[in-house]
């Protein structure tokens, strides 16, 4: 099934190398995955999809925040959440079927970013699923080449960020 | 105050503060000024012949002692023969911290001379690693890895140090705190969920406590003891537990699994309640899963969250430190009555079952008048330990047999490579065992293929004067790989044969330590008495059975009740 996980992780070198390996390493299939800064430039979040057996969800959310670099790993599979991802679309098509394709990308909501005599660069955000939609009426008019952001998702709830505090160093020895 | 210093003085100022006593290593162009600084401090350094054997050597002496062991390479080559060590102390928990160089930061991407992505390659080998490119992140780095290898579930950790970092000069200000907000330890355990299990078990006819590796690591073997003691609750220990319940201890069993006894592995399979504390429902122990421990509910204690309801979804789910956890639930029990009359006569019954499994099969230890058995082997190791002695091994026949045979009356005796299997194991993880415990009696099992993988190491031993009993169990195969092309590839028996097996006694006068080669079962006993009265080291060949296979044997794929017990008896011609 497909899993939807938010991750905060430290923004330190190798912390995106970490999250990548796991997943490779425990053997889950990466549908998507995109990483950014937050608001604090110390901390980036993670949106990952992943395509899991049912009962390794929990496995692979526990795996996460295993990782020392990982401040946070949420499910966000089942709870209130906006997923969204965004499509950039290149279409050559026929003078004829121009009016058609500007007519199609308004229903999805999309925009056109480029235009000239071969065609169009089109921009849509939505529901992965919808842009899928898309690309798929957008293949019945002409060629096309596309580019998917991958899914963001933003948990509807916030969830309290607990961090651990300061360890005090050993005392000295000998 | 701060004092003016190199980033290498402030890595062996940060290591003496971690209380090391000695790292096990081997230099090289990128740690030179590391090992200038060294060759005055009073952090001891010792050479190995190869850096996979500082890790091995590593492991031992945080093995035997719960410390965290050290080991240190150079960068390149030196870095990736440490990986099959971190690999180990990974699988078995075992808390190290290897220190590699690096080249200079800024030649860090040019392929320079002895470069290599250490910090990529080791992600996942070590719990953590850390890449340190200049000399005042050095401290914080050597503390956070310190914590992060000992505290938790242990393992290893690495830091690797560019050139230019150790060479980096600055005021050394001591650190006082580490920081790390996202790595969380479970201590405590849910109160509620102890008290559920403190229930589950008054309530239980056939109960088992499963025990593991987690208790050795976690000190918690006084505690599993006081749980026995207050529920006469019998016990069965993984190759990782050993020791935790002495051996003599009348409730123990013995090891479950695939060469696990007859009785371990009928009691799991017949329990209705595991007490499952410090275990990874491992699949050498569980065999086939869905038929594993059929009947039981499971109360599962681990620290790590992620190792509960990862093979078995337990009834009750504690994450926390096993020794925090069974002390408050000997303390529950303490106060509960003890439990009514149908459940004592239940846990009578079952108790007088386990005792009747245990005689119906029992371990072979067949001796025979012409050849020394591997199973007399280990019998007389067994006697001369008396179940004290530390006994660390490498992988194969010889390992399960000793796992079987020798007493271990206390945890930290048994060293072995449980989870990776490596073999090459048991003579570098004495070194370090030896080095921290100088007062133990110390034995390393090796086969004879894995005593060849540490031939090197005999020239630390005899440096160091390390007084090692080295028995390797001489088959003249690669025992265990021909057990299974014996039983599953119809004798086929292909790339198992060790010929030109050195001859061992010249081996050892050439590095100068006293060896001998046995193979008439009388004369087992007076070689052995003679390597432990020897004072040094000590190399001890012994000829055993060839063709000898270990049962138990659970085949792959086998509910762990279906065991083959013996050899196929022979058949009278019709
Ligand atoms: C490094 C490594 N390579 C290969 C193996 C696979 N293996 C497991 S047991 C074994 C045989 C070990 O032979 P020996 O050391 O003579 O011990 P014996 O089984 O004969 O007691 C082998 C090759 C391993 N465990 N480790
Ligand atoms: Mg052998």
């Amino acid at each position: 099934m497909i899993q939807v996980i938010s991750l905060l992780l430290e923004n330190k070198p190798g912390a995106l190398m970490r999250v990548t390996g796991l997943l490779s390493q425990r053997g889950y299939n990466i549908e998507s995955l995109s990483v950014g800064r937050t608001l604090d430039p110390q901390i980036s979040r993670m949106t990952i999809v992943v395509d899991v057996d049912s009962l390794q969800r929990a496995q692979v959310i526990k795996q996460m925040n295993k990782l020392i670099n990982v401040l946070q790993a949420t499910d966000l599979t089942e709870s209130p959440a906006v997923i969204r991802e965004l499509v950039l679309l290149r279409i050559r098509t026929t003078q004829e079927n121009r009016t058609a394709v500007l007519k199609e990308a308004e229903i999805f909501g999309g925009r056109v970013v480029d235009s000239s005599t071969e065609g169009y660069a089109i921009e849509v955000t939505g529901d992965p699923e919808k842009l899928g939609e898309f690309v798929d009426v957008m293949s019945a008019y002409g060629e096309v080449d596309v580019i998917r952001s991958g899914s963001v998702a933003i948990a509807l709830e916030s969830k309290k960020l607990k961090l651990q505090p300061p360890i005090p160093t050993k005392t000295l020895v000998g | 105050m701060s004092q003016l210093m190199s980033g290498a003085r402030m890595l062996a100022e940060c290591l003496a503060r971690e209380g090391v006593e000695c790292i096990f290593g081997y230099p090289g162009g990128v740690t030179l000024p590391f090992y200038d600084v060294l060759y005055e401090h009073h952090v001891r350094h010792v050479l190995v012949r190869h850096e996979e054997n500082a890790a091995f050597a590593a492991e031992g002496y945080a093995r035997t002692t719960g410390k965290v062991g050290v080991c240190c390479a150079t960068s390149g080559p030196g870095a990736t023969n440490l990986t099959t060590g971190l690999v180990d102390a990974m699988m078995d928990s075992i808390p190290i911290v290897a220190l590699t160089g690096q080249v200079s930061s800024k030649l860090i991407g040019s392929d320079a001379f002895q470069e290599a992505d250490t910090f990529g390659i080791t992600r996942s080998c070590t719990k953590h690693n850390f890449l340190v490119k200049r000399f005042d992140e050095i401290p914080q780095a050597i503390h956070e890895a310190f914590y992060i290898a000992a505290s938790g579930r242990p393992g290893p950790v690495l830091v690797d140090i560019t050139k230019d970092a150790l060479q980096g000069q600055g005021h050394y200000q001591p650190v006082s705190t580490i920081h790390l907000p996202g790595y969380k330890v479970f201590t405590e355990g849910h109160t509620g969920q102890i008290r559920r299990a403190a229930q589950m078990i008054a309530e239980s006819e056939r109960p088992l406590v499963y025990s593991g590796g987690g208790i050795v690591l976690a000190g918690a073997a006084p505690e599993l003891r006081e749980f026995v003691q207050l529920t006469s609750i019998p016990t069965v220990s993984t190759l990782m537990g050993l020791g935790a319940l002495p051996t003599e201890h009348p409730n123990f069993i013995s090891m479950p699994g695939m060469h696990g006894s007859y009785a371990a592995n009928l009691a799991l399979t017949n329990a209705d309640l595991l007490i499952a504390v410090g275990v990874r429902f491992d699949d050498r122990v569980t065999g086939r899963l869905a038929a594993f421990a059929p009947h039981a509910k499971v109360i599962h204690v681990d620290i790590d969250p992620a190792e509960v309801g990862k093979n078995r979804v337990p009834d009750v789910p504690i994450v926390g430190d096993v020794k925090r956890v069974l002390a408050k639930l000997n303390k529950l029990i303490d106060e509960t009555p003890a439990p009514e009359q149908k459940i004592a006569a239940a846990r009578r019954a079952w108790a007088n079952q386990i005792a009747e499994w245990k005689a119906e099969h029992p371990y072979d230890r067949s001796t025979s008048d012409s050849e020394i058995k591997p199973q007399h082997l280990m019998s007389e190791i067994d006697r001369c330990s008396g179940g004290q002695a530390i006994v660390t091994s490498d992988v194969g026949q010889h390992q399960m047999w000793a796992a079987q045979l020798i007493r271990f009356n206390e945890p930290r005796l048994w060293v072995n490579s449980g989870g990776l299997g490596s073999m090459g194991f048991g003579l570098p993880s004495a070194i370090g065992a030896q080095f921290a415990r100088p007062d133990k009696l110390v034995f390393a099992i090796c086969g004879d293929g894995g005593f060849q993988m540490s031939i090197p190491e005999l020239a630390t031993i005899a440096s160091h004067a390390l007084p090692i009993k080295m028995v390797i169990m001489n088959n003249g195969y690669l025992g265990m790989v021909r057990q299974w092309q014996t039983l599953f590839y119809n004798h086929r028996l292909s790339a198992v044969e060790l010929d030109c097996f050195p001859d061992t006694d010249k081996l050892a006068a050439a590095y100068g330590i006293k060896g001998r080669t046995v193979e008439k079962p009388w004369e087992l006993g007076p070689a052995l008495e003679e390597a432990i009265k020897e004072p040094g080291p000590f190399l001890l060949n012994v000829k055993v059975t060839p063709l000898e296979n270990v049962y138990p044997m659970v085949p792959a794929g086998s509910a762990i009740n279906e065991m083959v017990l013996g050899p196929p008896q022979p058949v009278e011609a019709a």
